[in-house]
């Protein structure tokens, strides 16, 4: 290590204590460890890069950072809300709240949503679980098909539902036979979308379990704990924050998802219809600024997604910081 | 505790979904049907608004001839994926699809039963259209007839025949022009060759053409459903015109009750009366309101004005049946893959 580099004053501290005082420390700062760290790392190295460059240089380079950020993300964003609002908000309010297709599509995509993200935390848990704590045949295997559902376009996998679960498919008669519809109904879109969506709290959860170690676990289980103590103890205390942050993004992801819900929904108006499929089916129907409240409102659910990460993110660092102190001070 | 909450709420939902009967039984304690029907209508893409209105209006007299309540669920997109969809176990009670072929999709799946076409008056057509130009204002490229679409630098927009019912009228339609005027099948053969070379984009579903059309403006004409055309023009404020060319295609989209899934859910009665409904005067007018051509004369001669006076000729002028139709020139590797390259 170099001391001059300025990584160290990030990682220098945490190595120069005794390895209790790590995992104790590393508890504290819990979850997002790695990632704050690495936050910190770009900007003070970035701010220093920065400042070595001649001033046309900067103003061309944030300039056109500027540019193509406004012109790609900001113009379509704001052009959403303004034609959301063209007729003002009691015509925004109207728009969402007159046509009971519209009306129910929002509730269905409210109710979807979250039920995904639930089914994935218990899953994601227990997935990040197995494959940190044990060992065994088939792990990397397990931890590659994970991300399957990142790997596959929605589209297919809306397909692949309609083969399993459609009546020419496989298990589609039997459900038939015992009143179950699957596809072309709410649980279609509550598999599609959980599928979809699987990869994001395990992704998240198995570097930041494998980065914590099972040191803290196996002390509880020697002092007795038994396996819920160890869980909601021990366990989901660290990883908490890094648990909420995966759920932002599988939450905002569920939201959106829109190839493979639109293969398995069977276009039903005010039954299966999400809020992305009534964005495109009103716009289809020449009614833009029903389209546009709907999307309005979807772009307004992922920004406040968006806002809650970086406030978690905000949290956290400042969290480290803090612990880095303790840590420094004897 | 996230899970069970989750359970919970799921419980609630499914207990909330489940189609609500109303207690009170009749005097006769003979139910053959429950009070509340809800049916669900698969249908193809342009036919958002007429169901709409047809719904609310079949909702309205119903009630009032049996006294049940009856709500219409609506399920649109490209025909063939439609079809496809019910046969795949899209729960519908009737269909009503752009062409017999998608019908009959699902007739060999057995979900309809074979004698589907006479169990309604007029070959179960509520009502026919046919396939028009729409240009843009002041016809610019002087577009009035088929001929006139393979002159150079005219660019044509009209869905994919594979996968639109609006596509393959389309071609059938610019095909049997040529062979309508008395052409020979090597001279129509050319003439795609041609107009499909000025294709630009196949959308695959109606409204997506119409949309690349009219809100992209993309192209100089767009052949498309005889209603959608009206709509569109309506929607455009001026924007774009109507062209009807000398000769079309007779399209005819059939209605069916779906037997296998009206038989599962109890819903015939309501489903037969739905259908019926459409051939009554209320719901001709409706219909010719939307500028489909009506099957009752009456209806028809009283909207003549609408609807100009092309000559239509139907499949059978061109191919035995639609089932020879769609074999010989849209299954893989027929006359539209040998004449249409890709871009």
């Amino acid at each position: 290590m170099h001391p001059s580099h300025p990584w160290n004053k990030v990682s220098g501290p945490l190595e120069v204590t005794d390895s209790t005082l790590n995992i104790a420390c590393q508890a504290k700062i819990s979850p997002l460890a790695p990632r704050a760290a690495s936050t910190l790392r770009t900007r003070k190295s970035a701010g220093g890069l920065v400042a070595d460059e001649p001033l046309w240089l900067r103003v061309l380079l944030i300039g056109s950072a500027f540019t193509v950020i406004g012109l790609l993300i900001l113009i379509p964003l704001v052009y959403v809300f303004v034609q959301a609002l063209a007729d003002g908000w009691s015509g925004l309010i109207k728009n969402l709240w007159n046509d009971p297709d519209t009306r129910h599509s929002i509730w269905l995509t409210l109710s979807v949503a979250p039920l995904a993200v639930a089914l994935n935390t218990v899953f994601g848990l227990a997935a990040a679980w197995t494959i940190t704590r044990f060992q065994f045949p088939g792990r990397t295997l397990l931890t590659t098909l994970l991300d399957v559902p990142f790997a596959i376009s929605p589209v297919v996998v809306g397909l692949m539902f309609v083969l399993l679960f459609g009546m020419q498919g496989y298990f589609g008669p039997l459900l038939r036979d015992h009143g179950i519809k699957v596809i072309f109904a709410w649980p279609g879109l509550l598999l599609a979308t959980t599928f979809v969506t699987l990869p994001f709290v395990a992704r998240e959860l198995i570097p930041l379990m494998e980065s914590l170690g099972a040191e803290e676990e196996i002390a509880a289980v020697s002092l007795g704990a038994n396996p819920w103590q160890l869980f909601w103890r021990i366990t989901l205390p660290n990883i908490k924050w890094g648990l909420v942050y995966g759920l932002i993004q599988c939450h905002a992801r569920a939201i959106g998802e829109f190839g493979a819900v639109y293969v398995v929904s069977g276009h039903i108006a005010g039954q299966t219809d999400t809020m992305p499929l009534r964005v495109e089916k009103l716009f289809q129907e020449y009614n833009n600024p029903g389209s546009y409240a709907v999307a309005s409102v979807l772009t307004l659910m992922a920004l406040l997604t968006l806002l809650g990460k970086s406030l978690l993110e905000r949290f956290l660092e400042r969290q480290m910081a803090a612990a880095q102190q303790e840590a420094q001070s004897p | 505790m996230r899970f069970p909450s989750a359970l919970l709420f799921l419980s609630i939902f499914l207990a909330g979904c489940s189609s609500g009967t109303s207690g009170e039984s009749t005097d006769s304690g003979l139910r053959t049907e429950s009070e509340t029907v809800e049916l669900l209508n698969v249908s193809y893409d342009p036919t958002r608004e007429l169901w709409k209105d047809l719904n609310a209006a079949f909702a309205e007299s119903y009630q009032q001839e049996t006294g049940n309540v009856v709500t219409i669920k609506q399920s649109h997109g490209g025909s063939s994926s439609q079809a496809r969809a019910v046969v795949d176990g899209l729960d519908a009670d009737v269909v009503s699809l752009a062409l017999w072929l998608d019908t009959d999709q699902i007739r060999q799946k057995n979900l309809i039963k074979d004698d589907w076409e006479e169990r309604l008056p007029n070959r179960s057509l509520p009502y026919t259209s046919t396939i028009v130009f729409v240009v843009r204002q002041g016809n610019p490229k002087q577009i009035y007839d088929w001929s006139d679409l393979s002159k150079p630098g005219v660019q044509i927009i009209t869905p994919n025949p594979k996968t639109s019912g609006n596509g393959k009228l389309a071609f059938m339609a610019a095909w049997g022009s040529v062979i309508v005027g008395g052409g020979t099948e090597d001279q129509a053969r050319k003439f795609v060759t041609r107009l499909y070379k000025q294709v630009p984009v196949l959308d695959t579903g109606a409204r997506g053409a119409t949309t690349t059309f009219s809100q992209k403006e993309i192209g100089d004409v767009h052949l498309t459903w005889e209603n959608e055309a009206h709509l569109e023009v309506q929607e455009a404020k001026g924007a774009l015109e109507l062209v009807y060319p000398s000769v079309s295609i007779l399209a005819e989209p059939h209605v069916a009750v779906v037997d296998a899934n009206v038989d599962r859910k109890h819903t015939r009665i309501a489903a037969e009366a739905y259908l019926k409904f459409l051939y009554t005067a209320q719901g001709q007018e409706i219909i010719a309101r939307h500028f489909y051509r009506p099957a009752d004369a009456e209806t028809l001669a009283k909207h003549a004005k609408q609807f100009p006076d092309v000559s239509l000729f139907p499949i059978t002028r061109l191919a035995a049946s639609w089932n020879e139709a769609q074999a010989r020139f849209f299954s893989d590797g027929a006359i539209f893959d040998t004449i249409y390259q890709s871009k």
